[in-house]
């Protein structure tokens, strides 16, 4: 079932109940505004400044419109062949599927083990249990949650600075000399790594507390059940946990995702003119650019657009690999 | 929740002096280990944040780990008055607060009649909806640009307040959706039969009775449109316009050496502080929003 509110889960979608007195009721007048007021006004709001600019760039992406002239003039694909022989634009798509690819990885596992040390990994004589505390460590890991993505960008901008942070403050204070001076962001090496560092600490505790409460909703006999069959923690995390919340990794899964393709604040205050040797330039980085300083309206939209199917592509594998999966296992269920 | 599932500090609280085996502890001692590295990792960052506030910029790079000789409050005046903080914040408390009652009406409106009215249709608007929340914002930023141009509120706060309440509105239909299926039928036909109107029965009978809904949802986004950055950016580009997080980046990218990081730093203080707030006021409700979406 859908993990996240927003989750694009589809009985939800279709309603729910349908109160039976509603298909009694006559269309008065009364409820007759009613409707058409409730929806119409929100609706159009919506549709002006929402949907509507959603297909505007699709159209848009086929024309050379450099936003001052009137008409936009029409040119086919020629913006999307541009693209595939942009080198600089590969290099972002590039850095934006690595996020891709590790971000939310990384992001899931550590959340998820940091889930089941607070549901079962306290001290198990009687029922299994959590840790005691454990709602103090749930409120200090969802706090970067709350703080304004920009703000963590700034804080870690000064973390990572080479002389006077945090960072190569406690390298060396732990006795790693080396790092004395180390521009973590100005390394081609290291700097999308120490970006990638920045966003999964900035997501975990979200997702930990969105998993304590999901582990907490599988029944507790299945895994006392566990326990007195012999499975250790590891274990009964791997086989137990995880597929009794498998609806909602896989939901984080999809958000995580999109985060990651989009990515743009965080870059945007750690690194905004791409890093060094533009090893942190991202899509949206380049969309942004292309779009307010450069004026290419057109071009900057066929970007848009390939973003918009990069995460279409991405969510449909995720969602439809899990749906197999799940089917999967109910046939395996049944034999 | 099931009955069964136990609140884990319930059940310790509920056995004073029970200890498991050697081995058990053990367990519960390198938990606690790794749980409180997490902890200090999450902490560190902003404590240093904090501390470094209260610094000159001689002795930031001279002494990042020190404390301060003297707390020096002249950054946070120095903040709020000559990097502009004051006026963006307010700004942002303007544009936060109209976009939050707006988006929350709009949001509560629609979810009520797609939950709980019949008519043709009412899917297919359902996935309209949903599908704004699949979207990446950054397809559409571009056309926005020019459609807020248009309607001649570029640069504007009210055209910045009708976007974010544009781009929220998905987002609390979709959670409202629920809590209003869930409200009892029978409370709205004791309305109707006392003669109230479908008008009254909503504002009178229904919202009432969705607060703790609204009351999730309003808070979540509370969070989200305080930390909005990339549509005041692209749409908001007149600097006595500027949101707090905003003011805050271009305070930050400020070209050359000259930038004062004690008073950046207590920026970043001062922009965090109201969600701090709100956050610790919430906590227990936001995670229970957070965690009610998740058992859906």
């Amino acid at each position: 079932m859908s993990a996240l509110p927003g989750a694009p889960d589809r009985t939800a979608v279709r309603g729910g109940p349908r109160p039976p007195a509603a298909r009694r009721k006559r269309w008065t007048f009364d409820r007759v505004s009613l409707v058409v007021v409730f929806l119409g006004v929100p609706l159009a709001l919506y549709l002006v400044f929402v949907l509507y600019p959603f297909t505007q760039a699709a159209w848009y992406s086929l024309t050379s419109w450099s936003g001052f002239t009137a008409t936009q003039e029409f040119i086919g694909l020629e913006n999307y062949r541009r693209l595939l022989s942009d080198g600089l634009f590969l290099k972002a798509v590039g850095n934006s599927l690595s996020l891709l690819v590790v971000v939310p990885a990384v992001t899931l596992v550590l959340s998820f083990a940091l889930a089941c040390l607070l549901t079962f990994g306290g001290s198990s004589t009687g029922a299994v249990r959590g840790l005691a505390g454990s709602s103090f460590y749930r409120v200090v890991s969802f706090f970067p949650y709350v703080v304004p993505a920009i703000v963590v960008g700034i804080i870690f901008g000064r973390v990572y600075d080479p002389s006077a942070g945090l960072f190569n403050g406690v390298l060396t204070g732990v006795g790693l000399d080396r790092f004395r001076d180390f521009a973590w962001l100005g390394e081609p090496s290291t700097a999308m790594w120490a970006v990638i560092v920045v966003i999964v600490w900035a997501f975990v505790g979200f997702y930990m507390v969105l998993f304590v409460a999901s582990i907490r909703a599988i029944p507790a006999e299945i895994f006392e059940a566990a326990r007195i069959d012999g499975a250790g923690r590891f274990r009964t995390a791997v086989f137990i946990a995880a597929p009794g919340i498998a609806g909602s990794l896989r939901t984080a899964y999809v958000y995580l995702g999109i985060f990651a393709l989009d990515a743009f604040v965080f870059l945007a205050a750690m690194n905004p003119d791409g890093g060094p040797g533009n090893s942190t330039l991202v899509i949206t980085q380049q969309i942004f650019s292309t779009a307010f300083t450069q004026g290419r309206f057109g071009l900057a939209c066929a970007m848009g657009v390939v973003l918009a199917l990069l995460t279409f592509v991405f969510t449909g594998l995720v969602l439809g690999i899990g749906q197999a999966l799940a089917r999967r296992d109910a046939k395996g269920a049944r034999a | 929740m099931s009955a069964v599932t136990r609140d884990p500090e319930a059940a310790v609280a509920a056995r004073p002096g029970r200890r498991g085996p050697s081995g058990e502890r053990t367990v519960a001692i390198g938990s606690h280990t790794v749980l409180v590295v997490w902890s200090l990792i999450v902490l560190l960052p902003f404590a240093w944040t904090v501390v470094s506030s209260f610094k000159t910029n001689q002795e930031i790079f001279a002494s990042p780990f020190s404390l301060p000789r003297e707390w020096r409050f002249q950054n946070y005046v120095d903040a709020w008055e000559t990097a502009g903080i004051g006026s963006y914040f307010f700004n942002s408390v303007i544009v936060v607060a109209c976009a939050l009652v707006l988006t929350m009406l709009m949001g509560a409106m629609s979810a009520y009649v797609l939950a709980r009215f019949d008519f043709r249709g009412r899917t297919v608007l359902r996935y309209l909806i949903v599908a704004g929340l699949t979207f990446p914002v950054f397809l559409a930023v571009v056309p926005l640009f020019f459609i807020l141009q248009q309607l001649g509120v570029l640069n504007s706060l009210p055209g910045l307040i009708l976007s974010y309440a544009a781009y929220a509105y998905p987002f609390t239909v979709f959670f409202l959706l629920s809590f209003f299926e869930q409200l009892p039928g029978e409370i709205a036909e004791a309305a109707s039969i006392d003669g109230a109107s479908e008008w009254r029965t909503f504002f009178q009978v229904m919202l009432p009775m969705a607060g703790p809904g609204m009351a999730a949802v309003a808070i979540l986004n509370f969070v989200g449109l305080w930390n909005q950055f990339l549509l005041p950016v692209v749409l908001n580009s007149d600097r006595s316009n500027y949101v707090l997080t905003q003011g805050l980046a271009a305070f930050a990218s400020q070209a050359g050496y000259d930038v004062n990081f004690g008073a950046l730093f207590a920026g970043a203080v001062m922009t965090v502080v109201p969600v701090l707030v709100v956050y610790l006021v919430f906590q227990r409700r936001l995670q229970g929003a957070v965690s009610a979406g998740g058992l859906k």
